[in-house]
């Protein structure tokens, strides 16, 4: 079955600068998709380039087997979720919602957006103004706004980022039960690396206008292509060249004689569910290894020995 | 504030209570009398000739810079382009009137060319008319439109637009749905910019209208000069006065129910 959104070799130059360049994607119905990447990874001009808001340099964008790029925002069957929201202020939350229904003369426009504020638990703030919301209420106006053309793609940029933390852990879980129950393909982008890892069925991670790789979390956090990919997502040791989580690593005061390496133990940092012990080796390295909380205590100063497992390390050419 | 809007005004106000003076001026007793020559239907006509043609020259200048606005706010030289609205305005407005006769009289460039070319015979009447006057008026007061105007939409959020296409709404649409009723405070205000000076001209139907145009301006003008009843043009002055008050305030109440 050919792939809903089929992004193809998409280049985008902004005057001197290259945002994207040879950007290739393809995503399944029903996904979860996040883009995750730094700022300024192209990210964002990607997700523009499916909306219509700009114009590929060279490629093709392909949804439902229909080439869509040449299109104006208004002809294509994908909604935005903005990330400063952009309701509109002159119109109240039902009449925020109804605006793309009306625009489509669909029928059925007030039971749509009965469910939709029902869904998002905005029933009986109909007739209020954006302004007159709290910022997760409005992001959940921005949400069922889209949500109610039930869009072949609903793109999403850093909906999430306005939010404050503790709300932003509430919504996301949210977000992802709300995909689940209406079946809508999501397009996420994020530059948080939390939430594309607990989000996604599928990723792609980006990095100078390139996508270095795309692929469950769970291949790309274990499997890391690229050095960048390594670094980037979660913390890595680096020992001589090879790349060792914290989490893999293991650590005791005994070498368990196998291959451990003895080292000071520079700082020990006590984070509730776990320790991390920062270690610097004989040879200068500086290594952190993750161990439980209910585990030693480790001291500063403190002589220890440091392995790891040889199918943990990950290698990259130079 | 006090030495420029206070003491003048209050001096008009009392003007309008006194009777005219043999030789101009005003001497008492105090009296309503100029009040009640308002009523006179010659008075009434004008007043809502008035009314009509700075109507007409507003929703002119708002329907011609609310397009030019959108232009200057999505072109890469905003400051140019606002420089040349601007530009005029180092010429004195009367030469600019007088170069608009030029241009429009029955020898003047638009005749002669048109006739030059074969294509009338005899000159249209483009001067000393309606038309005439509401052209002064709109070319004179666009600037005072487009300014306001050009404020509003700069500030206008960019993700708003992109908003409405996303949504569906084709660009006509979204210049209605969202563009316009997010300018409401803009074009209020160029409105009350451009009627105000407009309901109150009296150079541009003077010059351009001729003796057929008649406007309050002109009234009000001749009532203090050739006609020396200074207590009666401080009495349609007053009026005058009142109708642009009220206009602004309920521009200024509507407007704090929007905001």
């Amino acid at each position: 079955m050919p792939a809903l959104l089929e992004l193809k070799q998409i280049s985008k130059r902004f005057a001197a600068q290259c945002a994207v360049a040879d950007v290739s994607l393809a995503i399944e119905r029903g996904q979860f998709f996040s883009l995750l990447g730094p700022s300024g990874c192209g990210k964002t001009t990607t997700l523009r380039i499916v909306a219509g808001f700009e114009t590929p340099t060279s490629g093709e964008v392909w949804l439902n087997g229909t080439r869509i790029d040449h299109l104006p925002p208004y002809q294509r069957n994908v909604n935005t979720v903005f990330q400063s929201y952009a309701l509109f202020p002159h119109l109240t939350v039902r009449e925020n919602i109804e605006f793309g229904l009306r625009r489509k003369r669909a029928y059925g426009c007030a039971a749509r957006v009965a469910n939709v504020l029902e869904q998002v638990r905005l029933t009986g703030k109909e007739n209020r103004k954006p302004d007159e919301l709290s910022g997760g209420e409005r992001q959940r106006v921005a949400l069922a706004r889209a949500l109610v053309l039930e869009p072949d793609v609903l793109l999403l940029d850093e909906p999430l980022s306005a939010l404050d933390p503790q709300l932003r852990k509430q919504v996301r879980a949210e977000l992802k039960d709300l995909q689940r129950r209406s079946g809508i393909t999501f397009l996420f982008v994020t530059h948080d690396q939390e939430e594309a890892l607990s989000l996604s069925d599928r990723m792609a991670v980006m990095n100078g206008g390139v996508v270095e790789q795309a692929g469950t979390p769970r291949e790309i956090y274990q499997r890391p292509k690229t050095k960048f990919l390594a670094s980037f997502l979660g913390a890595m040791n680096w020992i001589g060249g090879v790349g060792v989580r914290p989490e893999c690593t293991r650590i005791a005061r005994e070498s368990n004689g196998n291959g451990a390496r003895r080292g000071l133990v520079t700082r020990s940092v006590f984070l509730g569910s776990s320790i991390h012990v920062e270690t610097r080796l004989e040879n200068g390295d500086v290594v952190l290894a993750q161990v439980a909380a209910n585990g030693d205590a480790y001291r500063e100063g403190e002589t220890v020995h440091v392995w790891w497992n040889s199918s943990d390390e990950l290698h990259f050419p130079e | 504030m006090l030495v420029t809007l206070a003491i003048p005004s209050a001096i008009v106000c009392l003007y309008s209570l006194l009777t005219r003076g043999a030789y101009g001026g005003v001497e008492r007793p105090w009296t309503l009398e100029n009040f009640k020559l308002l009523g006179d239907p010659l008075y009434l006509m004008i007043f809502f000739r008035s009314l009509w043609i700075a109507a007409a020259a507003t929703a002119l200048c708002i329907g011609l810079a609310f397009p030019l606005v959108l232009f200057i706010a999505r072109s890469r030289r905003k400051n140019l382009c606002l420089s040349l609205v601007i530009l005029p305005f180092w010429t004195s407005f009367l030469i600019r009137i007088y170069a608009w006769m030029f241009l429009l009289r029955d020898t003047g460039l638009i005749n002669t060319v048109l006739r030059g070319a074969g294509l009338i015979h005899d000159p249209l009447p483009l001067l000393y008319n309606d038309g005439a006057v509401l052209l002064g008026l709109v070319y004179g007061f666009l600037p005072f439109a487009v300014l306001p105007l050009y404020a509003t939409v700069e500030r206008l959020d960019p993700a708003l637009l992109e908003a409405a296409a996303d949504l569906g709404a084709k660009p006509l649409d979204a210049l209605f749905r969202v563009t316009i009723p997010l300018c409401a405070p803009g074009i209020r205000a160029a409105a009350i910019l451009t009627f105000v000076p407009c309901l109150g001209t009296y150079l541009t139907s003077d010059l351009l209208g001729g003796s057929k145009t008649i406007l309050i301006g002109n009234v009000i003008q001749n009532q203090f000069t050739a006609a020396r009843d200074w207590p009666f043009g401080a009495a349609l002055s007053v009026v005058l006065m009142m109708l642009a008050l009220v206009l602004m305030f309920a521009a200024r109440r509507h407007g704090e129910e929007l905001v």
